[in-house]
């Protein structure tokens, strides 16, 4: 039996208060996710229990108990509270899916500080713009990554502590701090910062058509939305060995690889190598994992590698797997259920919604290439792509949206009200981000176009932008193509998502030369090199087409649409507002 | 010829990976995504380097972090691909 049981009853009588049952909350405890995943867990004899198995490159192993888990994570708050970090404060962590991560996340809401996880392969400059938007006081990093933020460290006014934890402490340089967690004493006592729901815990930086990444905040009570999505989509039980795949960096290496099955008292596994599909099969075989959460790019390389490899190991631990990231194709679903003998169940949401929105359930009928159906307790629609109001008619293709008020809903945009307030369609112009928020009228429209069948079901269409989704991470073209022109040999730039057959897209940037400069495949691989260092590997265009001119409106702007339609094969669509020859 | 190839992909790693302040050797035989030196994500651009210079098409099932752990083993790869 599924913790859901049947959907279609759950739908009828929904509170989130369940999450609250779920986790057995009673009101007047704290709540702190920090405290919530480890102490909590402890205070109910779960302490000896497994909540991390990790493994490195080189089939490096550790274990960790919740105990450990517990007071390590209690060593950093303790850390942190000694180097002046303060309730509110933001605290990034840079660096890969090490223990130190997963451990130093817990230790930084413990303290009351908003951590600022971010994807170890950024470049500087992708860094340095999301640090200074968050005006983030310490960064906690390893000594393979710190170099990059001593490059940008002087343009940061705000980045008071550089915190090194794993590599060499000879290694440091001036000012900054060496802390090593596993080497100082354990801290069986700390006093957790008594957060409220709207304390803010987690800042997470998304990427827009226009202009810079955004902090989408995130708060406390966020944890009932990811519990309860984790008890009831995930399906995890009590003696499951779950593998979330992704990295904290993203908003399913914290919501669902931390927050969700952490609250819960599962144990978890990391595997932080680079992807082989051997490496990975290998992985569910010695960890006997049970549950599954990947995307659909991993599951579309172990699609290519073919069905002899899969029966080469003994997976027969699997009970359940989920996807999320992008749109998971029928193949996909029809293959996992030929070679595993059990279906992927795709899974919709983003990093604004904070947890699972629209989804496939244990038990429910899958149909292959859906995103299934919306979570009990969320309203979904479909709004009409010109009125913005719901469409009735099954089958009409518009803008995914819902009615706001679930508790993982991110709180704002750091700083940038106005662009959240652009978010709810029917907001008032000076709405304040805590009244959209609560108000069940408006609509929070996430940027996807779908359309629904008869039966309810949702099927995801596409972006309704020119955000680039390249193996589950959304990238702005903006971000992108400033970057670009700060090459010495680019004067203009255009980048678009190109289809691709594993990752869904990839960049591919249109550029034209300055003079003096001739195109040539060196110059191309520069190009890319330049952005990868500057932004990071998923920005870096994987073809440049070097062109004479690029397609502007007559006021200038760079008609990006109409590069992409004709990579795409479609319709160019209305031009009459394109600059003449 | 094949150490020909192996200086250049070497040259390319140290001028492309490997920080100016680093004071890691890096050989034929350096772990390169093992050790972080090359970031697994990076290795993209590491096989279009490899791509256009050889003129190859390196199919990602061959492209794995292990293929592409040394400059010794890269190389391995290209020659296989060089037909």
């Amino acid at each position: 039996m599924s913790n859901i049981g049947s959907y279609e009853e759950r739908r009828k009588d929904f509170s989130w208060d369940i999450a609250k049952e779920v986790l057995d909350w009673k009101e007047g405890e704290t709540l702190n996710i920090g405290a919530m995943c480890s102490d909590r867990i402890c205070e109910r004899g779960h302490g000896d229990k497994k909540a991390l198995i990790w493994q490195g490159f080189g089939g490096q192993k550790r274990t960790y108990t919740f105990n450990d888990i517990r007071v390590l994570s209690n060593g950093y708050a303790r850390f942190l509270q000694e180097q002046g970090i303060e309730p509110g404060d933001r605290v990034c962590i840079f660096m890969d899916k090490i223990p130190g991560l997963y451990i130093s996340f817990l230790g930084i809401l413990k303290a009351g500080a908003v951590a600022q996880p971010l994807f170890s392969a950024f470049g500087d400059e992708s860094l340095e713009v999301r640090l200074e938007s968050a005006g983030t006081k310490m960064i906690l990093t390893t000594q393979k990554h710190v170099k990059k933020v001593r490059k940008i460290q002087d343009r940061l006014p705000s980045l008071e502590k550089i915190v090194v934890i794993e590599g060499s402490p000879d290694k440091l340089k001036e000012g900054e701090i060496f802390f090593d967690v596993d080497a100082s004493p354990r801290v069986e006592q700390f006093d957790v910062y008594k957060s409220g729901p709207e304390t803010p815990s987690v800042l997470h930086y998304t990427s827009g058509t226009t202009g810079q990444p955004k902090g989408a905040q995130h708060v406390h009570s966020s944890v009932w939305g990811q519990a309860l999505t984790t008890s009831w989509v995930l399906d995890l039980k009590e003696d499951d060995v779950y593998w979330c795949t992704a990295d904290p960096g993203w908003v399913t290496g914290t919501s669902y690889g931390i927050i969700g099955p952490w609250s819960l008292g599962a144990t978890q596994c990391v595997l932080d190598s680079g992807f082989t599909s051997a490496a990975w099969y290998q992985f569910i075989q010695d960890n006997k994992v049970t549950v599954w959460y990947s995307a659909p790019t991993a599951i579309r390389s172990l699609m290519r590698d073919g069905d002899e490899l899969v029966k080469k190991f003994d997976l027969s631990s699997l009970r359940h797997l989920a996807s999320v990231g992008e749109p998971l194709n029928a193949e996909a679903v029809i293959w996992s259920e030929k070679v595993f003998g059990l279906p992927f169940h795709d899974t919709f949401w983003q990093t604004e919604t904070g947890a699972m929105m629209i989804t496939n359930y244990p038990g429910m009928k899958i149909k292959p290439g859906s995103m299934g159906k919306p979570f009990p307790g969320i309203e979904a629609g479909i709004l009409d792509l010109n009125t913005h109001q719901p469409v009735q008619e099954p089958g009409t293709v518009g803008l995914i949206a819902f009615r706001p008020g679930w508790p993982s809903m991110f709180r704002t945009y750091l700083n940038k009200p106005e662009i959240y307030r652009s978010k709810f369609v029917g907001a008032k112009p000076d709405a304040q981000p805590e009244d959209l928020r609560n108000d069940e009228s408006l609509w929070y429209v996430s940027g996807d176009r779908a359309s629904f069948d008869k039966d309810g079901y949702y099927w995801f269409v596409g972006r309704d932008d020119d955000v680039i989704n390249t193996g589950g991470h959304l990238v702005g073209p903006f971000e992108i193509q400033s970057a670009l022109v700060e090459h010495e040999a680019v004067a203009e730039a255009a980048a678009i998502g190109k289809p691709d057959e594993v990752n869904m897209e990839v960049v591919k940037a249109f550029v034209t030369l300055n003079p003096g400069y001739e195109p040539s495949d060196d110059l191309e691989l520069n190009i890319m090199n330049f952005i990868r260092k500057r932004l990071s590997p998923l920005a870096m265009p994987q073809e440049i087409e070097y062109t004479k001119k690029l397609p502007k409106t007559r006021s200038g702007k760079i008609l990006r649409r109409y590069l992409k339609a004709l990579e795409w094969g479609q319709e160019v669509g209305d031009l009459s507002t394109l600059e003449d020859d | 010829m094949a150490d020909e190839m192996k200086d250049m992909v070497l040259e390319y790693v140290i001028d492309e990976y490997v920080d100016e302040d680093d004071d890691e050797e890096v050989g034929y035989d350096t772990p390169l995504i093992s050790s972080g030196i090359v970031d697994s994500f990076s290795m993209v651009s590491l096989k279009v380097f490899l791509e256009k210079k050889y003129k190859i098409s390196l199919p990602d099932n061959e492209a794995t972090p292990e293929a592409f752990d040394t400059v010794n083993s890269i190389c391995e790869l290209v020659k296989k691909f060089q037909g």
